[in-house]
């Protein structure tokens, strides 16, 4: 562990990326205390220019104030990010664990049905099931979490593959031990480190793709997102563009922050990779 | 010459499974989705009488047990008839066949773009690595690669149509302006320009990442060695030796990006409001008609598979040994 801390924070960019990543989680923690209202409501007059006094990120046209879509945005990017990735993992994990445990029948049947969903294209997909089970923040993260679970699947059945006939899983099976027991606590744990690279770097996929969602207008009609910002601000990009470039540049900080410190961890978990 | 016809069939009857699950699928989805048909017919014409929407159920065989609405369902998918779109008063495959040629040409206007220039960013990058041209290169990448296709395309709008003026900011045709021949294509190419770059900078990042990271891996190789032995310069050696061999996982990636490059050309449409099969997707969203937008998912996936069965036979010219596979 502390061999894992000393090759992370020797990679200067991962650094950088966590530092960027921590001042994004405060703005969301710290949204519901330095906005306390509803970021929807009409503040002030439309239209002010950033740098105004007491709205520093300007107001859009309906007279809302940018800055507290800013921080609430941040709330639901990560959120959404996170819990949409917990999704894919779930489902990607089990699949691929059980798919290169047991091999065989459960193997083809469950490669060829990540096959199908691998073929159809991820976004496409999401905006389909977004759209046809209406926006809410379970459906989006929902949709997020079906569509990009294949490469998880992929991945974890190799590792499992190349796992299961080491000596110390054959090992677990000679002693009787359940097949439940050898993946949880045996296998899993050995397949971790670029499960945990992989899962890091959907967060900004899904962040990017949630965005993307927004944008189009498929995300909860209740919720700020940076996305939806960008959507309703697109109306008056020649006259207001910052209300369409602030939220861009938040998203954009965010994904590269996320980024870097994944690409640390792969780095720092994979000591042999290093000088690529 | 016989062997590649039989290795195509094979590889086309592999693919047959695949599109018949994606149908099958479709069919689901279109089932789950809150109300049917008949229902949304019956809201069409402003509010029907049950026993109205059971006739018009009856008509469409949506009476029928599920397994006969199934078997219906592909055949009609296998006579590529993908139902009725009443919004636009138009069967479905017509409405996308009538916009696929806009998409098409956005789609391999920004992979040429995004192919070409991330080769040459690339093997700019891997012969200084870790030097000036390489760090700039991949900052540039890695900046790229964190933003919303979306936000660049407005960013783009905003500084090369606003402020200086170059370019038309959306749509395909100079409207009214009924250009023939050159005239017409040159105005279809202007305007053709920031879409395509718009959805071709993402790309280049990834293919510059992997072309760096490919060509680094290669010149480790044995064979470069001796082509340096022989006495070959840098030069020929990168460009003649390691990239042909760099190039593989390249045709790889292609081939697997073709889903995400329609994903991306929904947002690149909607901003340049490029009269594609994307901006077509985007108004199904707003208008609540979801056959149309299953069938652009259909045939966007079918569209993945052939594109697939493309590059693995792509791949088989790039290195001969791989077609003895099966």
């Amino acid at each position: 562990m502390k061999d894992f801390l000393r090759r992370f924070a020797r990679n200067r960019s991962a650094v950088a990326g966590l530092a960027v990543l921590a001042l994004v989680v405060l703005m969301a923690l710290a949204a519901p205390a330095l906005y306390p209202g509803d970021p929807w409501d009409m503040v002030a007059e439309p239209f002010l220019p950033p740098a105004s006094p007491g709205y520093p990120a300007g107001t859009d046209m309906m007279g809302r104030d940018i800055a507290a879509g800013l921080f609430h945005g941040a709330r639901v990017s990560l959120l959404i990010g996170l819990v949409a990735t917990g999704v894919a993992l779930l489902i990607g994990v089990s699949v691929g664990a059980v798919a290169g445990y047991f091999g065989g029948l459960a193997d083809n049947a469950l490669m060829r049905l990540t096959e199908l969903f691998q073929t159809i294209p991820a976004f496409l997909f999401a905006i389909v099931l977004v759209a046809i089970f209406r926006p809410s923040v379970a459906t989006v993260v929902l949709a997020i979490g079906v569509v990009s679970w294949p490469p998880v699947a992929r991945l974890t059945r190799g590792e499992f593959l190349s796992l299961r006939g080491r000596d110390f899983v054959q090992a677990c099976v000679a002693i009787g031990m359940g097949d439940t027991r050898i993946i949880a606590l045996h296998v899993l744990p050995n397949a971790l480190a670029p499960i945990v690279v992989t899962g890091s770097l959907m967060v900004a996929t899904a962040i990017l793709t949630e965005a993307g969602l927004a944008f189009l207008g498929l995300s909860d009609p209740n919720v700020m997102s940076w996305g939806s910002i960008i959507g309703a601000g697109r109306e008056v990009l020649r006259s207001a563009a910052w209300i369409t470039a602030l939220p861009g540049l938040a998203i954009m900080l965010t994904v590269l922050a996320i980024n870097l410190v994944g690409e640390g961890l792969n780095d720092a978990l994979n000591p042999r990779l290093r000088g690529r | 010459m016989r062997s590649r016809l039989a290795w195509l069939l094979r590889r086309l009857a592999q693919a047959v499974p695949i599109v018949v699950g994606i149908a099958v699928f479709n069919f689901a989805l279109l089932h789950l989705a809150p109300g049917d048909a008949a229902d949304v017919l019956a809201g069409e014409a402003g509010g029907a009488t049950p026993e109205y929407v059971q006739q018009l159920r009856r008509r469409f065989g949506l009476d029928q047990p599920l397994p006969v609405q199934l078997g219906r369902y592909l055949l009609n998918v296998a006579r590529l008839d993908l139902g009725f779109s009443f919004r636009h008063s138009m069967p479905v495959s017509e409405l996308i066949f009538s916009r696929l040629p806009a998409t098409l040409l956005l789609m391999v206007s920004a992979i040429a773009l995004a192919f070409g220039l991330g080769v040459l960013l690339g093997v700019t990058a891997a012969r200084s690595v870790n030097r000036l041209a390489d760090n700039l290169i991949s900052v540039a990448a890695l900046l790229v690669y964190a933003t919303p296709i979306f936000w660049l395309g407005l960013m783009m709008i905003l500084l090369f149509s606003v402020h200086l003026g170059w370019l038309p900011s959306g749509g395909m045709f100079t409207v009214g302006a009924d250009f023939a021949g050159l005239a017409r294509a040159t105005d279809i190419a202007r305007h053709l320009v920031l879409p395509a770059v718009a959805l071709a900078l993402f790309y280049t990042a990834l293919y510059t990442r992997l072309m760096r990271a490919s060509m680094l891996e290669v010149f480790n190789l044995e064979f470069v060695t001796t082509a340096r032995a022989k006495g070959l310069g840098e030069r020929a050696v990168a460009w003649r030796h390691v990239l042909r061999n760099a190039l593989l996982p390249m045709v790889t990636m292609l081939g697997l990006q073709t889903g995400s490059l329609l994903g991306g050309s929904v947002l690149v449409e909607t901003v340049f409001g490029w009269p594609g099969l994307g901006r077509l997707a985007f108004e199904a969203v707003l208008q609540r008609d979801h056959n149309l937008l299953l069938g652009i998912l259909l045939l966007s996936s079918v569209l993945v598979v052939a594109v697939n069965v493309v590059v693995d036979m792509l791949y088989a010219v790039l290195d001969p040994r791989i077609e003895a596979a099966p």
